[in-house]
């Protein structure tokens, strides 16, 4: 197993931390892991992607060209990275703000209302666990325990009671992914 | 499993400062190795093991610090990256040259001049030819994973005292800001007074009982004097020419075409040799890990049955010349292939790169 997968969005949408949850995830169910962010003059507002690699072999270039899976949270991620992912890939998005939807015919493509749901819960910090929650669902690629595991390594110690919070709007993520028509 | 980290590069650097028994840190924030400084103020070392750390006003003002602890035989280090490290040269040059163990670290960013502060390689000639003035080499380590960011801060300082010269350790942003397993060292004891006093007998920490007070220099006036003490710290680099040389070779055996790569750039080079095997392309990589002493051997002795050599960096070509003087046959081409500017070229580049330079130079594809 080796997955190769892109996150991008707005600096202050959790793009980064989502991966390093997603990451410390692979580290509790024993994969090799790696985590590179884009790095830069950036703030809340602007861009941000952080590619992030799982694997059950070590991991030779942590840098590559092309993902198996994208995951995009705004439109100027699409338009950089749809024709990033790989022939066959996966592509999840969250349709909020998106005015032209990815042109692919040959990805499997997938929605999650996640900036909705985010409002109604009255917690918009939980948002990016509704997005990994549907991606995990799409590939179970480590375990919802592994996932809260990964969450008590990566969050400081004050940060811990936040924890039920985000494991409901994972699950909650996970029922709501759609398949895109 | 409870001693497996995700950390950055960087996050571990700092925690192998302390965790190896440095004395003191002195360091001034620059990206991409900020946080260095970020996480040993978080860490609070001073509270716990005594290690000081320090922000200084200025790169200039950080290596003195450095200079000022190392003369009194503490292990002492600083961290920057590349317009930070051409304001410390001059510094360098006076450790070197007075003989004074500690570590540098430069986590490198594109240039020249104030540049980008994406990832670059573009700093081998600064750290590895010398940067500073005058006759003087310095070990230098160049990490290519998280878990070496822990490992070479140790080793560095092994080296700084077992040979009394600055090491420092070339990274680059990429490995700086990424984050992979990691397992941290054990705690290790900072050195008492006492055994500081025993095993730097050269400090300069008073007279104590002896006749004579140590005395820490690089100045050298006389010209026969300063000729001996040229002669002297020769030995030395030629000694760690001899003894430290370390590099990883892989699928080598049987190559016709060698990558040369170190850093980040080591990592895509063993991806683009990866796919060229599995396309039955004779491909092998070498990888200094110390760029000083460089693998000169390891190259040559690849140079007798190869057909071409690419030495891929991120810089517009800097490594290759150290290639060229190793492989040592005009006969046998050495190319360099390397985006900049904060560019990282993908394995994909490299090796459409390897392939084009097989096809003109007689490789079989």
């Amino acid at each position: 197993m080796k997955e190769e997968i892109i996150i991008a969005g707005f600096g202050g949408q959790g793009v980064l931390s989502m991966g390093k949850i997603l990451a410390y995830s692979g580290v509790m169910q024993g994969q090799e892991v790696s985590w590179i962010p884009s790095y830069g003059p950036e703030m809340r507002g602007g861009t941000a992607n952080v590619t992030v690699i799982l694997s059950d072999r070590k991991i030779s270039s942590p840098v590559v060209q092309e993902f198996d899976t994208g995951i995009v949270l705004n439109q100027q991620s699409l338009d950089k990275f749809e024709d990033s992912i790989k022939p066959g890939g996966t592509l999840l998005y969250d349709p909020n703000g998106i005015t032209h939807p990815p042109h692919r015919t040959d990805l499997d493509v997938y929605t999650i209302d996640a900036a909705v749901e985010a409002a109604r819960s009255g917690n918009a910090k939980v948002f990016n666990m509704f997005v990994l929650g549907a991606f995990l669902k799409i590939k179970p690629l480590v375990t919802v325990e592994n996932v809260i595991e990964g969450l008590r390594h990566s969050l400081p110690e004050r940060a811990h009671k936040m924890i039920p919070a985000n494991e409901e709007a994972l699950r909650k993520g996970m029922e709501l992914v759609k398949k895109a028509e | 499993m409870e001693d497996i980290k995700l950390m950055k590069g960087n996050e571990v650097l700092a925690h192998a400062a302390v965790r190896c028994g440095a004395d003191g840190y002195f360091g001034y924030p620059i990206t991409p190795q900020s946080e260095v400084l970020e996480t040993l103020t978080e860490l609070r070392p001073w509270e716990t093991t005594g290690m000081v750390v320090l922000q200084a006003e200025s790169e200039v003002a950080s290596i003195n610090m450095v200079y000022g602890g190392a003369s009194a035989g503490k292990r002492v280090m600083t961290s920057t990256s590349s317009p930070g490290l051409s304001l410390m040269c001059e510094g360098l040059s006076y450790l070197a040259g007075a003989e004074l163990p500690c570590v540098v670290i430069d986590v490198s960013r594109g240039g020249p001049g104030l540049g980008t502060i994406q990832a670059s390689q573009a700093d081998y000639f600064q750290v590895v030819k010398g940067g500073g003035h005058g006759d003087y080499r310095m070990p230098v380590l160049a990490p290519n994973s998280v878990q070496e960011m822990n490992d070479f801060v140790d080793l560095a300082f092994e080296l700084a005292f077992k040979y009394l010269n600055p090491v420092m350790i070339l990274a680059d942003g990429v490995i700086g800001q990424m984050m992979e397993k990691v397992h941290l060292s054990p705690q290790k004891p900072r050195r008492t007074e006492e055994q500081i006093r025993q095993e730097c007998p050269w400090a300069a920490l008073g007279k104590g009982d002896r006749k004579t007070r140590n005395i820490v220099t690089s100045c050298y006036i006389d010209p026969e004097t300063m000729e001996r003490h040229n002669h002297k710290l020769q030995a030395k680099y030629d000694r760690m020419e001899r003894e430290e040389v370390r590099y990883e070779e892989m699928e080598t055996a049987d190559a016709e075409y060698i990558l040369v790569a170190y850093g980040a750039s080591s990592r895509i080079c063993a991806k683009v040799v990866e796919d060229a095997r599995k396309d039955g392309l004779k491909v092998g990589l070498i990888r200094p890990i110390t760029l000083f002493p460089f693998p000169t051997d390891a190259i040559r002795q690849a140079a007798r049955y190869a057909k071409g050599f690419l030495s891929v960096e991120l810089s517009m070509g800097q490594m290759i010349e150290d290639v060229k003087l190793a492989v040592g046959n005009a006969d046998i081409p050495v190319r360099h292939f390397g985006r900049t500017g904060g560019i990282i070229h993908s394995p994909r580049e490299v090796y459409e790169a390897l392939k084009q330079f097989m096809t003109e130079t007689g490789g079989k594809l």
